[in-house]
């Protein structure tokens, strides 16, 4: 796909990953879409999620990793030496499969990020929580239970809470490793409706085993296949007349 | 919870409510080409054409890729099935109002045969039934999508009044022959635009319904006791494994 370098939000080129012999991620380009939702789908051990991890460095934290190739965010090269990962923890952050608040109240897990900033002044905190939390449609359920334990909450308000917690710091990018696995039907749904609102001010990039979910709600699906990039593009063109005879296959449930 | 497939499924509803207003549109500039026997308006009903056409492929690929995508169901999956249908009765009848156009273009250099006022009644009534089908079937309303099936029977009956009154001015007068001809013609294609409009109506109350009414409007077409010669159900052990 050819894009307008404006539109690019993350550029990845020549992207290969090794864990000691095992080649995960071969060769892989690809570019994320500002205020789009990209999914990465395929089936399992396929390199989705070493890929969307490979975006924040937290592959970084796995001993015998090799990486080369590009990754840049805003042209920024994310794998430089003196890169701060931290900070680039905060600007791209992550949704993972099972809703990890921490053990405190909602407040508390909504406002960690700026607590940690030192943020002291109360009515930033204040105006922050609000804001997260409408972000995440939690507001008008929570706002007359801010210091409810976040763990007491259903799954689905679980999740939205980790994605409220994510705003306060205004990420540039969110990662999503299958947000929704561990929902229901309808929780997913509300997960789903969430991130569609959520790319009017937001990059997306989700990876998902549940096919229909990419269907449903992501503008740009990409399909991998043992490492590699089989084939990338604009998910209603992929969903209806894919290039590739694997993701023929794969789509139409043949193959995975 | 408002879904996102909803405003898709709205922009599809906004998508054939323009086709069909285009269409109607084509049709009352067809017949006043004939009525006043003026060929001014030829060329806006051609480009007219081309619109309908665009907006038929596009209408296309929006219905498979909703299909595709969203994997709709029940209702939402009847109301796909029956736009993609809907797409193709009102490109035909775009296309009958072209016919139309073309007739009258000729006839409009030829002195007049008369009959043009009732021709004008039947494609109002004709453009009623487009409109109304269209608004049964963007609004799922069964009851309007009724109303339109006996006004079918009244255009039949009309276009076979006219058809032998012309029939015997061609008798009478062989000079007439040519226009006769032409005249019949376009009853024909007025007709033809009441039975799109009625595949529309027979679309909405599917959807509404989950029913099809075509062929008798009431009974399944199919020999009693064989109502359904296909089975979709696995057969065992062809399942996925």
């Amino acid at each position: 796909m050819k894009h307008d370098q404006a539109d690019i939000r993350v550029a990845i080129s020549r992207l290969n990953l090794r864990y000691g012999a095992f080649h995960a991620l071969k060769n892989v380009d690809m570019a994320i879409l500002r205020r789009r939702i990209t999914a990465l789908i395929g089936p399992s051990g396929c390199g989705k999620s070493t890929l969307l991890r490979c975006l924040n460095r937290m592959n970084d934290l796995i001993p015998g990793v090799r990486i080369d190739g590009s990754v840049t965010i805003d042209g920024a090269d994310i794998y430089a030496p003196g890169t701060d990962v931290c900070a680039l923890r905060r600007k791209v952050g992550m949704v993972f499969q099972r809703p990890n608040p921490f053990p405190l109240s909602v407040r508390e897990n909504v406002l960690f990020g700026l607590r940690v900033d030192g943020v002291k002044d109360r009515r930033r905190l204040e105006e922050a929580l609000e804001r997260s939390l409408r972000a995440a449609w939690l507001w008008d359920n929570l706002k007359d239970r801010l210091d409810t334990p976040a763990l007491s909450m259903p799954l689905d308000q679980q999740q939205r809470l980790c994605i409220a917690r994510l705003v306060t710091v205004e990420p540039e990018v969110i990662l999503m490793d299958e947000p929704c696995s561990a929902l229901d039907p309808i929780a997913t749904a509300k997960v789903e409706e969430l991130m569609l609102d959520l790319k009017k001010s937001y990059t997306i990039a989700i990876v998902t085993h549940n096919m229909q979910q990419a269907a449903r709600i992501s503008d740009v699906s990409g399909y991998m296949l043992l490492g590699e990039m089989v084939e990338i593009g604009p998910t209603a063109r992929v969903f209806t007349s894919p290039e590739d005879k694997r993701t023929q296959d794969y789509i139409s449930g043949r193959y995975g | 919870m408002e879904r996102h497939f909803d405003e898709q499924l709205a922009e599809l509803t906004l998508r054939l409510t323009k086709m069909s207003a285009l269409a109607e549109s084509m049709i009352g500039a067809s017949i006043r080409m004939l009525v006043n026997r003026d060929a001014s308006a030829a060329g806006a009903v051609m480009s007219q054409e081309e619109e309908v056409n665009r907006m038929q492929v596009e209408i296309d690929e929006m219905c498979l890729a909703l299909i595709a995508l969203h994997q709709p169901a029940a209702r939402d999956l009847r109301f796909l099935i029956g736009a993609v249908k809907t797409n193709a009765e009102l490109e035909r009848l775009a296309d009958q109002a072209v016919n139309i156009c073309n007739k009258a273009r000729r006839l409009a250099e030829e002195p007049p045969l008369g009959a043009c006022d009732e021709i004008a009644r039947m494609a109002e009534i004709a453009k009623s039934m487009l409109k109304d089908s269209l608004h049964a079937y963007v609004n799922i309303d069964k009851d309007r999508a009724r109303d339109i099936l006996p006004r079918d029977d009244e255009l039949d009956a009309l276009k076979a009044r006219l058809t032998s009154e012309l029939t015997e001015r061609m008798a009478a007068d062989p000079s007439s022959l040519r226009r006769a001809i032409n005249l019949i013609l376009v009853l024909r294609n007025i007709e033809r635009i009441g039975d799109h409009a009625t595949n529309i109506a027979e679309n909405a109350i599917f959807v509404a319904e989950g029913r099809d009414v075509r062929h008798g409007k009431t009974a399944d077409p199919r020999p009693r006791g064989q109502t359904k010669t296909w089975n979709l159900t696995p057969a065992n052990g062809t399942g996925a494994g």
